[in-house]
């Protein structure tokens, strides 16, 4: 009744008492050294600026979505001259200046503190967070320059 | 003991092992001084469905196979020795009755109780984990009474209100389950885990502590309450019925209610 079965069979007979298997240390483990307060209010600001930054993306984006795609006729209104204009009003100027700086701000820390959780490697989390930083800082600065400059007698 | 227990089903008297279930454990092994690679092995046996995993375990390591290697002290769910993966959820082997995890069909169960040791720490042997992370994360968050001025003649007095405060984290057994059944821990054990949150809210809260400014700039960092990402895995781990996510949610709290 009482009888053991085994499922794999553990026949490496190479390890011993004197030269043990090496165990699987788990990423990143917590030493006496790990402790560097940096003395910062840097993640608190960012948890918040998640929370509240989530909250104005909420009403911006599903009222650019209803504008664009759903009222008066949908998306085939959409053209050079429907943009051009939209952006002749400093309003729309500007909520789509703000809707482009949190919307990339937010996703940006939003891959950040994935980058954080996920990459197990000092240097893979930099190089990840370098390209995500290099992209934002693109996106934003290209998205200005195009809201501050368009020009609608472009031909 | 199987061949006496066998022999008497079949007298007239009713048998003493009638109450006995037969349940398959499936337990995860690993012992470095013979292999690189941990594996599942299957141990068979016939227990009362109203004992715990604990006593299975015992009867496994005493009657089976004395290589099995777990931690255990009190045994009765105080010292928080052994906390371990049972059928995929952290629990505390001694507190976990083998009728709540397993389907019994004609007294036998239905599928084997996997057993494993707890994630995100080194696995030294079997069921027996490193756990010098989990109480290095433990003590950055300064588990003790920190007070200004000369101590008083007499004990330090506390309204039952101010006791109420942080009662609940007060029950913490240091068990690990909590931060070894948190997903962001398992991926970065810099992350101070929910069980070290839990043991500065302790105190953090507590009237009679004067170090609150202190621990809630140690949690304040990268590695601090701001990874906790309110998955709740902790407060359905925690064998002590703490809400540990409650708890980190009212450290996040006292730090934005300070700071602004």
């Amino acid at each position: 009744m009482n009888k053991a079965i085994e499922t794999t069979d553990p026949a490496d007979a190479t390890y011993g008492p004197d030269h043990p298997a090496p165990v699987i240390e788990p990423p990143r483990a917590r030493t006496g050294r790990s402790p560097r307060t940096s003395r910062t209010n840097y993640e608190l600001y960012g948890w918040v600026f998640m929370r509240m930054s989530g909250i104005l993306l909420v009403v911006l984006v599903i009222t650019h979505l209803l504008i664009q795609l759903v009222l008066d006729g949908g998306v085939s209104k959409v053209s050079f001259a429907f943009v051009a204009g939209r952006w002749a009003s400093p309003f729309w100027q500007a909520w789509d200046l703000i809707m482009l700086w949190l919307a990339m701000l937010h996703g940006g820390n939003g891959l950040r503190t994935i980058i954080n959780d996920y990459a197990e490697r000092d240097t893979t989390r930099f190089w990840l967070k370098m390209l995500l930083y290099t992209a934002t800082v693109f996106t934003v600065l290209l998205g200005t320059l195009v809201i501050f400059t368009f020009d609608p007698n472009i031909s | 003991m199987a061949t006496p227990t066998l022999e008497k089903t079949s007298g007239t008297a009713p048998s003493a092992d009638e109450h006995l279930v037969t349940v398959t454990f499936r337990i995860r092994r690993f012992n470095p001084e013979e292999a690189a690679e941990a594996f599942w092995q299957d141990f068979e046996i016939r227990i009362d469905p109203k004992e715990r995993v604990l006593d299975a375990l015992h009867q496994i390591k005493w009657e089976l196979d004395g290589t099995l290697t777990f931690r255990r002290s009190c045994a009765h769910g105080i010292c928080g020795s052994d906390a371990m993966r049972i059928n995929g959820k952290n629990r505390l082997a001694c507190k976990t009755l083998i009728k709540d995890i397993v389907g019994l069909k004609n007294g036998v169960g239905t599928k084997p109780i996997s057993v494993e040791p707890i994630k995100g720490l080194t696995v030294l042997k079997d069921l027996v984990v490193d756990m010098d992370p989990f109480f290095q994360a433990y003590r950055d968050v300064m588990p003790f009474l920190i007070t200004k001025g000369n101590e008083p003649t007499r004990e330090r007095l506390q309204s039952a209100a101010d006791r109420e405060r942080f009662d609940d984290t007060t029950k913490c057994i240091l068990c690990a389950a909590c931060t070894s059944s948190c997903p962001v821990f398992w991926s970065d054990g810099q992350y101070f885990g929910p069980a070290a949150i839990v043991n500065a809210h302790r105190f953090i809260f507590d009237s009679r502590d004067e170090g609150a400014e202190q621990r809630l700039e140690i949690l304040n960092d990268r590695d601090g309450v701001w990874r906790c990402r309110t998955v709740f895995n902790c407060t359905d781990a925690c064998p002590r019925g703490i809400e540990v996510t409650k708890a980190i949610q009212e450290v996040k709290q006292a730090l934005i209610t300070r700071r602004f």
